[in-house]
């Protein structure tokens, strides 16, 4: 236990000091959410009681765009010079390597929601109707819903020929049911209609069961090479 | 096992034409739909086929993780496949009965949805084995299909709140079945079964002899580097060696 909290730590230390130096993941994320948002604004046009209706899923699908382009990046940097070959033979849990992956991307979206929600609000005119603290467990479990998948399937498609574009097609799917919870909690939230509470129900719902079919099955997906 | 294929064939050719009999001239006509109602047999026999075959994908996967049985896997794409192709003509055949019925191609109704959703995930999951070009590819395959039966439920869940949430369409339907209208029905299903069944079975032979061919392929240019014989054509030789299991 305590062999893979230090394994955990170490990894993630190492992860976010790279990105730390390099800052390539949050750069492009963040340009990439920027361009999103403008790109939208040109192509709806609303005012402020439509953007409300609309904004929930204008959000969630920048994040989760903007997410693929870090998740791509996850393992990747661990292919040059085999670093994935030399964990793979090395006694250290499979599951430490994933969960420690799994944060990385979660601190990463997070300080990008964190930063880019304030300029939705700008630029879309919002204002919550609704219970405005809500939107922090919707965006936690939300962001933990994508990045948990996301990590695993980038995993998955290590392996696979352009696996730059395979990541999305097996992610999306998969995620569904978890963007339409956040969407649809976020729009009850910010236009103040009914209760968001049996979305964030179903977001923990989608957490659990996802968390624990990866950390399950990520071993299965590591040695297969 | 060669002779039991053509005479399956014959058979299934031979129901479908007396479930098409049926379904088109024996079925009585439903009352306010009209003829347009005759899609039903062979709508919901898709559906059911497709359901069944994503389940036999499901079980197949997991044999596969768990006894990593080559056969298990060839199963799972092959109902994976044709499950594909059963789901697409759900698909197809539903809007077309909804635009004179509903009056609209399309509605984001539970049930279309989350066959659509299924569709999506089982494309994906064909995407994959098609991209993955390692001998792994099974493995990852099987850890897909996992990870898409678990998520049907939630899809399914998330759609009835949402929908329950709005006004529904008007949708015919509900209610009690003619018991004429049944038993054509479960002809239909009944044909429907022995094709895809067919059409599985076909389809499993073919894997199974490509993954022969490949593996005596991949066996011919070893030994062949080995013993310095280059072969201009390795398929001639083939078919004298068994294939390995």
């Amino acid at each position: 236990m305590s062999s893979l909290r230090s394994i955990t730590l170490a990894t993630l230390a190492k992860d976010i000091r790279l990105e730390w130096r390099s800052k390539d993941a949050i750069n492009s994320m963040l340009f990439f959410s920027l361009l999103v948002v403008v790109i939208f604004s040109f192509s709806f046009d609303p005012n402020a009681e439509e953007s409300r209706q609309i904004a929930g899923g204008l959000i969630w699908v920048a994040f989760l765009f903007a997410a693929v382009v870090a998740l791509n990046q996850t393992w990747a940097r661990e292919l040059r010079n085999q670093v994935l070959d030399a964990y793979r033979v090395s006694p250290a849990p499979a599951n430490a390597l994933f969960t420690a992956k799994v944060l990385g991307n979660f601190f990463l979206v997070s300080l990008l929601e964190a930063l880019m929600a304030p300029l939705f609000m700008i630029f879309y005119n919002l204002r919550a109707l609704g219970p405005a603290w809500q939107l922090i467990p919707v965006a936690l479990l939300g962001t933990w819903a994508l990045v948990v998948n996301g990590t695993f399937f980038a995993a998955m498609s290590l392996r696979t020929r352009s696996r730059e574009i395979m990541l999305p097609l097996l992610l999306f799917p998969i995620s569904i049911p978890a963007v339409q919870s956040m969407v649809e909690a976020t729009r009850i939230i910010l236009s103040g209609d009914g209760a968001a509470r049996f979305w964030i129900v179903l977001l923990l719902t989608y957490d659990v069961v996802f968390t624990t079919a990866c950390l399950a099955l990520f071993e299965t997906v590591l040695q297969a090479e | 096992m060669k002779r039991v294929f053509p005479i399956l064939a014959v058979l299934t050719g031979l129901l479908l034409a007396y479930a098409f009999y049926e379904a088109i001239w024996v079925a009585p006509m439903e009352r306010t739909m009209g003829d347009v109602q005759r899609i039903f047999y062979y709508h919901v026999p898709s559906a059911w086929t497709a359901f069944l075959l994503f389940f036999v994908n499901l079980i197949a996967s997991v044999i596969y993780l768990i006894r990593k049985n080559a056969k298990a896997d060839a199963v799972a794409v092959v109902s994976a496949e044709v499950g594909v192709v059963f789901c697409t003509v759900v698909l197809v055949t539903g809007p077309i009965w909804a635009r004179p019925v509903w009056g609209i191609w399309w509605t984001w109704d539970l049930r279309l949805t989350t066959t659509l959703v299924l569709w999506l995930i089982y494309v994906s999951y064909l995407m994959l084995r098609r991209f993955s070009d390692s001998s792994q590819t099974p493995k990852l395959a099987a850890v897909l299909a996992i990870f898409g039966a678990l998520d049907v439920p939630l899809v399914y869940f998330s759609i009835w709140f949402f929908r329950t949430q709005h006004p529904q369409p008007v949708i015919g339907g509900g209610g009690s079945i003619d018991p004429r209208m049944l038993h054509v029905l479960l002809i239909n299903w009944l044909a429907f079964s022995c094709f895809a069944f067919l059409l599985s079975w076909a389809r499993y032979r073919l894997e199974w002899l490509q993954r022969e061919v490949e593996e005596a392929q991949a066996l011919e240019s070893l030994l062949g580097d080995g013993l310095a014989a280059p072969t201009r054509a390795p398929l001639d030789k083939t078919s004298s060696r068994t294939g390995p299991q």
